[in-house]
């Protein structure tokens, strides 16, 4: 292996290689760091030949970690995380976080073992047709038979993996091709994807269509999505906001793409989204959806959904275009040059009457905020997290969740100031992503304080990857808002099943022997007063440290729009100095 | 209604499976779906006929396309186009019946290609109406067997084979760095 990697060094063009080696080269010269994988017979001969590389190997406890890591790795950094795994079991596994990039738009490269090319279809030990299982789920997703083909094929994964709307794609080699030789040439080996278009670009009259309508508005809202910070586009979306004057509703996965703190920012829409938020969306007469979807969680019932505003879709994916909601504009390529075309052209407008209703609307509702109600004695997980921010926004703190009430609370309590600084499973809804992507997350920006904060429930989805935490030695904090519940579960069915709490009470170890025996330090709180020295103990500890935040056991997480309901039709927190006359 | 789209795809494994899941994936219903060689040999054709409104096919046309392997997707449904669909059918054809069945193959240019004592079998091609007309006039002699193509269609004129010429030259558009220029 060494002696190849020498030739290779020396003679810059053509050397005879293994694939495996041609494997480890590849992404090397992708500009791979890291890869999270777990081995297996298949993929045998690629880790005989990971020695070779300079490429670190972080050994996972399950594969499904391990894809989720590369998630976060990518969420963190921009760049293509990548997961490796054997074939059978070990590719199957990693269905599930290959399915959460995909929903994500998550750029990452899934490389799996294969059995040999002669065994393919025979039913062999620990064979399974990964590609198809997989082809649903991945942007797209290759079988390498022969040495020759892998420098290519991962050339081409990573290009389309990263390119336009981001996803992940799977490589599945063979175990022939791992061990076959061939002349490796990487300038020979350049993508061939002759029917691959990630860059289309809007037509001029579609400009001057959208500026007429952003000009003719009265009461615009922008909808800032995900696609700004996959774009990079954060500086362009201000400067177009705040020349515009246009308010600025953000989806979960938009979070952070916009300054919480900027006097144009809303704060998140939809089902869990701030009642104003809804409430300006359907009042509003034009919407400008900048690298959004329309998913079903933001619009709540389409037939009802913002019934009198035009709309202006920015987005990189023409199958997005009219495929929820209906507009009047499509403006399809990357947000960034659209908005760089759009912006000399946009004249500054005089919205202080929408924005002065805007601001009547908001002081409507914080009157309900948990944050201000008098304390009662008991631990709210909205406590627990808006303690959280107060300590850690100083920094560039990362902060991972998993998916449920927390997930929600820290959606609204944890003001997010930068882009990356929430990672978070959006369109899947995937328990157990937390713990895994912030191992993800914390290896691809060392430097930045990374926070889990993850329900009991979904915590045990995974939590089999503290090992890895350890193992790794990577100071990551884990906050586990312990209900004793599958809490968002519980509160459907608390509003919709009649109370009728079926398999949502959990009964849990004992978190801190659960820490303890990982080595990893852990506290538990039950109390207010408790949150903030605890954070500050976490911080100043030079190691991982686990929390167990005992919260309130039946809390909800308010406002809610029910599944199927009009957007602006919310179930709002019951409140003693409000009277519920005023909700309809 | 009924679109048809042409749709030109690059010859590898794989690549009919990717195109039908698509379909079954985003619940669009497959009318009809033929596929085959081209004057190229890195390139497949197919002919897909799908049941959808307006806005659905050009939904249909936009996750085409999101596929890699995909080369170029035309929907000629409003297009001049010829379309061609075949059918062989075997038609119960006793004594009496047979000068009968035969004159209503002449009539719609259809062709005998095998003949047995109780039977005939006809080979027609054509519009799928024209097969249908047939078909109907033959059912009450009894239709024992019938298989169908489905449709292969081809835009009149020289610009379908134009199209995929440039979207082919794209492929050298492909700078150094992987970051590729095509429209």
């Amino acid at each position: 292996m060494t002696d190849q990697k020498a030739t290779l060094t020396t003679s810059k063009n053509k050397t005879t290689m293994t694939g495996a080696s041609i494997l480890w080269e590849c992404l090397e010269r992708e500009g791979v760091k890291h890869v999270f994988g777990y081995p297996g017979g298949a993929i045998l001969p690629a880790y005989d030949a990971l020695k070779g590389s300079n490429i670190h190997h972080i050994l996972v406890r399950h594969e499904q970690g391990a894809t989720h890591m590369a998630d976060g790795y990518s969420r963190a950094s921009g760049e293509v995380g990548v997961a490796v795994a054997t074939s059978g079991p070990g590719a199957t596994n990693m269905v599930t976080g290959i399915a959460t990039a995909m929903l994500d738009s998550s750029p990452i490269v899934c490389i799996t073992g294969q059995v040999g090319s002669k065994l393919i279809g025979s039913d062999a030990f620990q064979e399974t047709d990964i590609t198809g299982v997989t082809l649903p789920i991945t942007k797209h997703n290759y079988l390498v038979t022969h040495a020759s083909e892998v420098a290519r094929t991962i050339r081409e994964a990573f290009y389309v993996a990263k390119s336009g709307r981001p996803g992940p794609v799977l490589v599945d080699i063979t175990k022939d091709a791992q061990q076959g030789t061939c002349e490796f040439d990487w300038e020979a080996a350049k993508p061939q994807l002759p029917g691959y278009r990630p860059d289309l670009s809007p037509a001029p009259q579609e400009y001057e269509q959208a500026l007429e309508l952003i000009h003719n508005s009265k009461r615009p809202v922008i909808l800032a999505g995900h696609g700004i910070i996959i774009s990079g586009a954060m500086r362009e979306v201000r400067d177009f906001a705040e020349r515009a004057g246009i308010p600025v509703a953000l989806t979960l996965l938009g979070l952070g793409a916009f300054p919480a703190s900027h006097p144009l920012n809303l704060g998140m829409m939809g089902m869990h989204g701030e009642a104003w938020v809804n409430h300006m969306i359907q009042e509003a007469d034009l919407l400008l959806a900048f690298g959004m979807r329309f998913d079903d969680r933001v619009t709540g019932n389409l037939k009802t959904y913002a019934p009198n505003a035009k709309k202006i879709h920015i987005e990189i994916d023409p199958a997005e275009i009219n495929k929820n909601v209906k507009v009047d504009v499509p403006l399809v390529g990357d947000l960034r040059e659209v908005l760089l075309e759009l912006m000399p052209k946009v004249e500054s407008i005089d919205r202080s009457e929408w924005l002065d209703h805007i601001d009547k609307l908001k002081g409507d509702s914080a009157v309900r905020d948990i944050q201000n109600l008098p304390d009662s004695g008991h631990l709210y997980a909205a406590h627990v997290i808006n303690d959280l921010w107060r300590q850690t926004r100083d920094g560039k703190t990362i902060v991972v969740t998993d998916v449920g009430q927390h997930q929600m609370w820290e959606a609204q309590y944890y003001k997010h100031e930068h882009p990356r600084t929430l990672i978070t499973s959006g369109g899947l809804g995937t328990m157990g992503f937390a713990l895994p992507a912030a191992i993800g997350a914390k290896v691809a920006c060392p430097d930045a304080e990374v926070w889990v904060i993850v329900g009991d429930g979904g915590f045990q989805m995974t939590m089999c990857e503290l090992a890895t935490l350890v193992q790794e030695n990577l100071k990551i904090h884990i906050a586990i808002i312990n209900n004793g519940f599958l809490g968002m579960v519980r509160q459907w069915q608390e509003f919709f099943y009649d109370r009728n709490y079926a398999a949502t009470p959990l009964l849990n170890p004992d978190f801190a022997k659960l820490a303890d025996a990982y080595g990893i330090r852990s506290a538990t709180v039950s109390e207010r007063s408790g949150v903030v020295p605890t954070v500050e103990a976490a911080r100043q500890h030079e190691g991982p440290m686990l929390i167990n935040f005992k919260v309130e056991q039946e809390d909800t997480v308010y406002p809610m729009v029910a599944a199927g309901a009009a957007l602006h039709d919310m179930i709002r927190r019951p409140s003693p100095i409000v009277e519920t006359a005023e909700d309809e | 209604m009924l679109n048809t789209f042409m749709v030109y795809v690059e010859n590898k494994p794989g690549v009919l499976t990717r195109v039908a899941s698509l379909f079954r994936r985003r619940a669009f219903n497959i009318d009809s779906l033929t596929v085959g060689r081209t004057e190229k040999p890195e390139v497949s054709r197919m002919t897909i006929t799908v049941d959808a409104d307006r806005d659905q096919a050009r939904r249909i046309e936009a996750n085409l396309y999101k596929l890699v392997n995909v080369l170029l997707v035309e929907n000629i449904t409003n297009q001049p186009a010829i379309i061609r669909d075949l059918a062989m059918i075997r038609v119960a054809a006793t004594h009496e019946a047979r000068s009968h069945v035969l004159e209503l193959a002449n009539v719609f240019r259809a062709r005998v290609v095998d003949v047995a004592p109780e039977s005939l079998t006809l080979e027609i091609t054509g519009a799928e109406e024209k097969i249908d007309g047939l078909l109907d006039l033959l059912r009450p002699y009894g239709v024992l067997e019938m298989v169908r193509t489905g449709i292969v269609a081809m835009r009149r004129g020289s610009k379908s084979s134009e199209a995929v010429s440039a979207r082919e030259s794209a492929v050298a558009d492909i700078t150094d760095d992987g970051v590729s220029y095509s429209v």
